[in-house]
């Protein structure tokens, strides 16, 4: 077969998991599943220093920068003025050009607000990030990020931290011929099952962070993710058999013994 | 003066550029941003960006996130 390699913006990323730092019981149990889920990019979250309770460590002197691609995300944001705002402070750290864009549109169910992270993505694609944007599973959607510069597409396939698993591998497999840009599912896996089948219809990676952290045993989770998604992409290369309504027995119909 | 810092307010006791604050805070430079008023400044004005009365100042790092 032939090399495999995954590229965001022509910047190789090692794995197609990429995983989140959230939910997490602890700092050295993040790094550690992180470690097990063989993940190359990660996301972080962008918030305020706690400058009353100086004890708190910081997230990153558990997962290294020079051995993480580190993916800062534009979370809680409900308007494009919020998430570019976040964007700029993510990137004024110095650690990373990367933004995983997400602009809420809903509380309940975290829907992306499709008008908004198109509005955002046009501005911080401008400013010169690599936009990675959180979206909906709608091929137009999609085309429409990717037209505006988005490095990615990052369909969700049930809501965050729902568990359901893609929900439409129809709309995925649709938005996998509608767009050049790598494909990431992102959102709403609950079991490997779920990133396998995410990674057998085409999509070039996975992201995911309850999945992981919320799982009895994160650490064991992370192993098994990462199997699953390796799995899923060699499936996927390996062409699956089709469909069928009727059997097609396995074993010869010659020299049947009478 | 006072300032707002993370929507805490700050009595200081003299005037302060924005590495004096990190100091006084005891925070790295490294791996924050920082917002003054609603607008970064950008971390080579850190020694220089001298701080006024009644400034609004952000102090951003990375946390756990999804």
């Amino acid at each position: 077969m032939k090399e495999d390699t995954f590229y965001i913006a022509e910047r190789e990323i090692k794995s197609r998991l990429i995983v989140g730092t959230g939910k997490y019981k602890d700092f050295p149990q993040t790094a550690k599943a992180i470690e097990r889920s063989g993940a190359h990019m990660v996301t972080v979250a962008v918030r305020r220093v706690n400058i009353t309770d100086r004890s708190k460590e910081n997230l990153l002197d558990f997962l290294d920068p020079k051995t993480y691609i580190i993916l800062p995300n534009t979370a809680g944001c409900y308007t494009a003025k919020e998430a570019i705002r976040t964007a700029q402070l993510a990137r004024a750290a110095g650690v990373s050009d990367f933004v995983k864009l997400e602009v809420i549109g809903d509380q309940k169910t975290l829907f992306p607000d499709n008008e908004a992270t198109l509005e955002a993505a046009r501005v911080l694609v401008q400013e010169g990030f690599i936009v990675m944007p959180y979206a909906n599973d709608d091929p137009v959607m999609a085309k429409k990020l990717e037209d505006v510069g988005c490095a990615a597409v990052m369909p969700l396939a049930a809501p965050i931290g729902s568990g359901l698993g893609v929900c439409n591998p129809y709309n995925i497999r649709i938005i996998k011929e509608t767009v050049r840009v790598p494909v990431i599912v992102d959102a709403g896996v609950g079991v490997p099952s779920d990133a396998a089948i995410a990674m057998e219809i085409g999509s070039d990676a996975v992201l995911m962070n309850t999945g992981i952290a919320g799982a009895g045993d994160p650490l064991a989770m992370a192993e098994a993710m990462k199997w699953a998604v390796i799995a899923g992409r060699l499936a996927f290369r390996a062409g699956r058999i089709p469909k069928k309504l009727y059997a097609t027995a396995s074993s010869p119909v010659e020299g049947m013994i009478e | 003066m006072v300032i707002l810092v993370n929507g805490e307010e700050k009595e200081l006791d003299k005037p302060l550029n924005i590495r004096g604050l990190l100091q006084l805070l005891n925070l790295q430079e490294e791996r924050i941003a920082v917002e003054v008023n609603l607008e970064i400044v950008d971390r080579q004005l850190f020694p220089s960006f001298e701080l006024k009365e009644g400034d609004k100042v952000e102090v951003i790092s990375f946390v756990g996130g999804g």
